[in-house]
């Protein structure tokens, strides 16, 4: 008899095996960087106006999220609808980091498919991005009022994400924990 | 051949296959896994010797040299941690360039040169190896000063 | 609109759906024949409505309607129409929709063509691929849903991968899928064989020619997705043991044994139990194939882009699915041993161990891609295993099992004789063996141990295949000659040896070099002279290009001219390589751009591939065996809903 139940019994064995990867492997567990620590300073050149300057300065005072994207990024495009609904709910200020990009083409991007940002700082060579340990687009981070990060966010931003991570840290009075 | 027998005898060949099998494979498995390596492991001197491994990290601004015209190229690639030098002959992928993820087989060569016998890089901007990746995380968990290039303010244990 | 009548569309074909899973089975348990009929109807309506939201998917791709957000991240304006249609599964959630349309349609054939089995058993089958159906448009429609919208609209799209813009690659999934969800219907046949406790070898028979329909589809895409890797890649390569390659290859494995499982059977009555769980596994497979691919676990430049939810999804219904299987293989399969037996020398030996051989090398595949997750979570560390490993543990099942075909084709079933057979086998054996030394010494200068076996093994299994054919032709009486069944096999393994031969020797004689070019210059590889003789831009309907004129000759005389490309495709910006390749009959010239060295100077890849092209051709010859083997006469049959044999008369048949 046993012969006939040994590849039921390796099946369930393999499943359960690949259960435990499909956890593991999940990038939206992997430990998160800078957590209660000071966001990098920064200062960069607006998207739209390369004469003014965006920087920490402007974060500081409100709790305020910070999206790392670029127009390549086919991520950065599945998000953005739901960018646009919480730059309309009026909530939380978002501030952009254009990464790795090009002027014209963020430019496009804003005009075609619509701007959810306060401003856009325009990090072309990718620098201000190494800072802040963005290695990959999109990343969003929560920034508190007084500069400390939060939460780090890899991947697009859903609302299932915004719900079960970042509502729950900014009900909680934005404190770093 | 009675069914018992015959019973046997498959019973019997799907073990010795099975069992040859195995062994052929095992052994080739050691000499075949090819382990991945952070960088600033390999700068710690935590690394496979004797033997090919792979490395993989952002390639550092502006670190790209290849003399005009030759196929030798030198890089250096980082973890956000350590740099690393690397030096590689022969065609490289599509989408190999300053800051995006690579990974390189190969190995440590003299004066700490990885040399890399094979360079892979992405399909598409948004790929990036999941080993590459992991290693990042973990090293800008280290990161106290913004990074700059060519200063190896190196943590390693 | 158009979306939403998609999305409504997919929502009736659950609802028909769940009607063609539930009732017949049901039916089927209490004899009820309207119940059973229902699923007919039923399967008829879900395809029906399936092709609705395929066609509005296709038409939001058309028309390119970037209010679909799935349209808007695999399209644009300036993508040529052909493959804005192959765009609607470019990715996951349109190749997912194609995937049921491929089940709905394999459904209706069944329930078409299955006049000649009993009214119980066809219900069950086509019950079990209703709930099969069930389990993929609930994934599609809670995790997958490639109607949903994007507001606002982009005014232009991501634009289509520029690797998937290519007539190869866009036919390439659908024959894969044709043939993973082929196996969809043997799987369905061995259940409802498990259900009604009978497994005779009439279902052998009928479960045949579905089996090796959708082996024969399996056979061409992933024939198709090596020879495009190939000449798209740039790297001359034409298998990675990538996942998701190897995924496609342990599905294919598994069904080439379960075809001659059948086949024992059929003919034996025995076997029954392998072929149960062959049928089991080769489904199970293609499922795993699917949930590697798209949920993450592994990455691959191959895989779709991940996300763990789906991963978990197709895991359970994997886990529901092989689970349920299973338990009902334990459960029935322990009282079909049969008491028949058979010699030592005997097919069913031989069949005996091609099956303990495929699954051994299918383990092996399984093993080798499943082994870096498994170090991973044991701590280990990272690691992956490199195509090496892959060969060394491929070929220690794969040389005896060429061997043994050509030995097992002319061994008659029950028992041979010996004489008979060592005087018909014997010549080409030795022939094999001689020229296998022989001729790579003479044709390409130098012969080796491994080398020898596959030059020789590809000559035996040629030389043993044509043996039946040859004989049949040269039969002077009226007889019959050879049926379609047999001719099948014998066109199939000359395929095969087509294919052992072409693998043999471009991988023992290719010559690869990387080299810097610039205009003017040229280099030598294998004998041919490669001489850059411009470099120039040009521009296709989405990308520019820099094009390389490469002119090739041999001892002065002119060869060929080749045009290798880099391009840059406009939206997304990836750099795509376009390989140029001059072929003969007997090899491929392969030139790539590497890279800009500066000074004017190109790296340029140049690869001489003897006889290369066997390997795709081998395949195409093996899909052909399989083809003439399902015409045979006595699958002839009337699709007709009226001569629905009763389950009584049948079972005593």
């Amino acid at each position: 008899m046993s012969r006939y139940v040994l590849p039921l019994l390796a099946v369930i064995a393999l499943i359960l095996f690949l259960m435990v990867g499909l956890k593991r492997g999940d990038p939206r567990a992997l430990p998160s960087p800078f957590i209660g620590k000071p966001a990098p300073q920064f200062e960069l050149p607006t998207l739209k106006d390369p004469s003014a300057t965006i920087g920490s300065q402007d974060l500081e005072g409100n709790l305020a999220l910070v999206n790392v994207w670029a127009t390549w990024c086919v991520g950065c495009r599945a998000e953005h609808p739901f960018l646009l609904e919480l730059a309309a709910r009026d909530s939380i200020p978002i501030y952009g980091i254009n990464w790795r990009d090009t002027r014209p083409e963020a430019l496009r991007w804003i005009d075609q498919l619509g701007d959810p940002y306060i401003a856009s700082g325009f990090d072309g060579s990718g620098r201000v991005g190494i800072d802040w340990g963005v290695y990959g687009a999109p990343e969003t981070f929560l920034v508190s009022a007084d500069g400390v990060v939060l939460h780090k966010h890899l991947g697009p931003l859903s609302k299932e994400s915004w719900e079960s991570d970042f509502v729950p840290l900014i009900n909680g009075g934005g404190a770093a924990q | 051949m009675k069914p018992r027998q015959q019973r046997m005898l498959a019973v019997g060949l799907a073990v010795a296959g099975v069992a040859i099998a195995a062994t052929f494979t095992l052994r080739a498995f050691q000499d075949n896994m090819m382990f991945f390596v952070d960088i600033s492991d390999v700068i710690a001197g935590d690394y496979p010797k004797q033997r090919n491994f792979r490395i993989g990290g952002l390639v550092v601004d502006g670190s790209i040299e290849r003399e005009e015209g030759s196929m030798d190229l030198r890089f250096r690639v980082t973890d956000m941690n350590c740099e690393l030098p690397v030096s590689y002959v022969g065609v490289l992928p599509d989408l190999f360039r300053e800051g995006q993820g690579v990974v390189a087989h190969g190995r440590l060569g003299d004066e700490g040169v990885f040399v890399a016998d094979k360079i892979l890089a992405k399909h598409d901007e948004n790929y990036m190896a999941p080993e590459v990746a992991d290693s990042l995380a973990k090293h800008v968990e280290n990161k106290t000063t913004p990074l700059r290039q060519g200063v190896t303010e190196c943590v390693t244990e | 609109m158009i979306p939403e009548i998609g999305q409504f569309a997919l929502i009736l074909a659950l609802s028909l759906a769940i009607c063609q899973g539930v009732l017949p089975l049901v039916g089927a348990h209490r004899n009820d024949s309207a119940m059973m009929q229902v699923g007919n109807t039923a399967a008829l309506g879900q395809f029906v409505f399936v092709t609705i939201a395929f066609g509005c998917l296709t038409w939001s791709f058309v028309t390119s309607d970037f209010s679909v957000l799935y349209v808007a991240n695999h399209s644009q304006l300036s993508l040529p129409t052909v493959y804005k249609i192959s765009a609607v599964w470019g990715a996951h959630e349109g190749s997912l929709l194609m995937w049921i349309l491929i089940l709905a349609a394999w459904t209706v054939a069944v329930s078409r063509y299955s006049s000649e089995l009993p009214e119980a058993f066809s219900a069950r089958v086509i019950g079990v691929l209703g709930l099969l159906s069930i389990g993929f448009l609930l994934f599609a429609l809670l995790t997958s849903n490639p109607f949903d919208r994007l507001t606002p609209p982009a005014s232009d799209g991501a634009d289509l991968n520029p690797l998937l813009q290519d007539p190869g690659l866009a036919i390439h999934p659908p024959l894969l899928y044709i043939g993973y969800v082929g196996f969809s219907v043997a799987f369905a046949f061995a259940i409802a064989a498990m259900l009604s406790g009978n497994l005779d070898q009439r279902w052998a028979k009928w479960t045949r020619p579905w089996t090796t329909l959708a082996w024969m589809f399996l056979t061409l895409g992933i024939m198709l997705g090596s020879w495009w890797a190939y000449y798209e890649l740039g790297w001359g390569g034409w298998w990675f043991w990538d996942p998701v390659e190897n995924a496609s290859f342990m599905p294919w494995l598994i069904g080439t044994a379960l075809i001659h499982s059948l086949a024992v059977t059929e003919k034996r009555g025995l076997f029954k139990s392998w072929t149960l769980l062959l049928a089991i596994t080769a489904f199970s497979l293609s499922l795993l194939g699917t949930f590697l691919v798209r949920s993450g676990i592994i990455v691959s430049v191959h895989a779709f882009a991940t996300d763990p939810t789906r991963g978990f999804f197709i895991l359970g219904f994997l886990g529901v699915v092989v689970v349920g299987a299973l338990i009902l293989y334990a459960w029935r399969a322990p009282s079909l041993d049969s008491d028949v037996g058979f010699a030592l020398l005997s097919r069913e030996t031989f069949l005996l161990l091609n099956n303990v051989l495929l699954v051994v090398a299918a383990t092996l595949v399984l093993m080798g891609t499943l082994a870096p997750l498994v170090i991973e979570l044991l701590n280990g560390g990272k690691i992956s295993i490199g195509p090496p490993w892959f060969e060394v543990a491929f070929l220690v099942p794969m040389i005896p099992l060429v061997l043994l075909l050509g030995l097992g084709m002319h061994t008659a079933w029950r028992k041979q004789d010996t004489r008979p057979w060592f005087a018909l086998l014997r010549i080409p054996a030795i022939a094999a063996v001689l020229l296998g030394i022989v001729l790579p010494l003479m044709f390409y200068g130098r012969t080796g141990l491994l080398l020898a076996v596959g030059f020789a093994a590809a000559l035996w299994i040629i030389a043993t295949s044509l043996i039946q054919p040859i004989r049949s032709l040269r039969r002077k009486d009226g007889s019959a000659g050879i049926t379609r069944s047999a001719l099948g096999m014998s066109v199939a393994h000359l395929g095969m040896g087509l294919f052992v031969l072409g693998a043999t020797v471009t991988s023992a004689f290719n010559v690869e070099s990387d080299r810097a070019l610039t205009p003017g210059e040229s280099i030598d590889v294998a004998g041919y002279d490669f001489t850059m003789l411009e470099l120039r831009n040009v521009e296709g309907p989405n990308y520019s290009a820099i094009e390389g004129v490469i002119e090739i000759s041999k001892d002065g005389d002119y060869v060929a001219t080749v045009r290798p490309q880099k391009r840059q495709y406009l939206v997304q910006k990836n750099w795509m390589t376009e390989a140029g390749i001059y072929a003969t009959w007997n090899k491929d010239l392969f030139v790539a751009l590497g890279d800009q060295l500066g000074n004017g100077a190109w790296s340029v890849r140049v690869q001489y591939k003897p006889m290369i092209r066997y390997i795709w051709f081998g395949a195409i010859i093996m899909a052909l065996g399989g083809i003439i083997a399902v015409s045979d006469r006595r699958y002839r049959l009337k699709a007709s809903k009226t001569s629905k044999v009763s389950g009584t008369a049948a079972e005593s048949a």
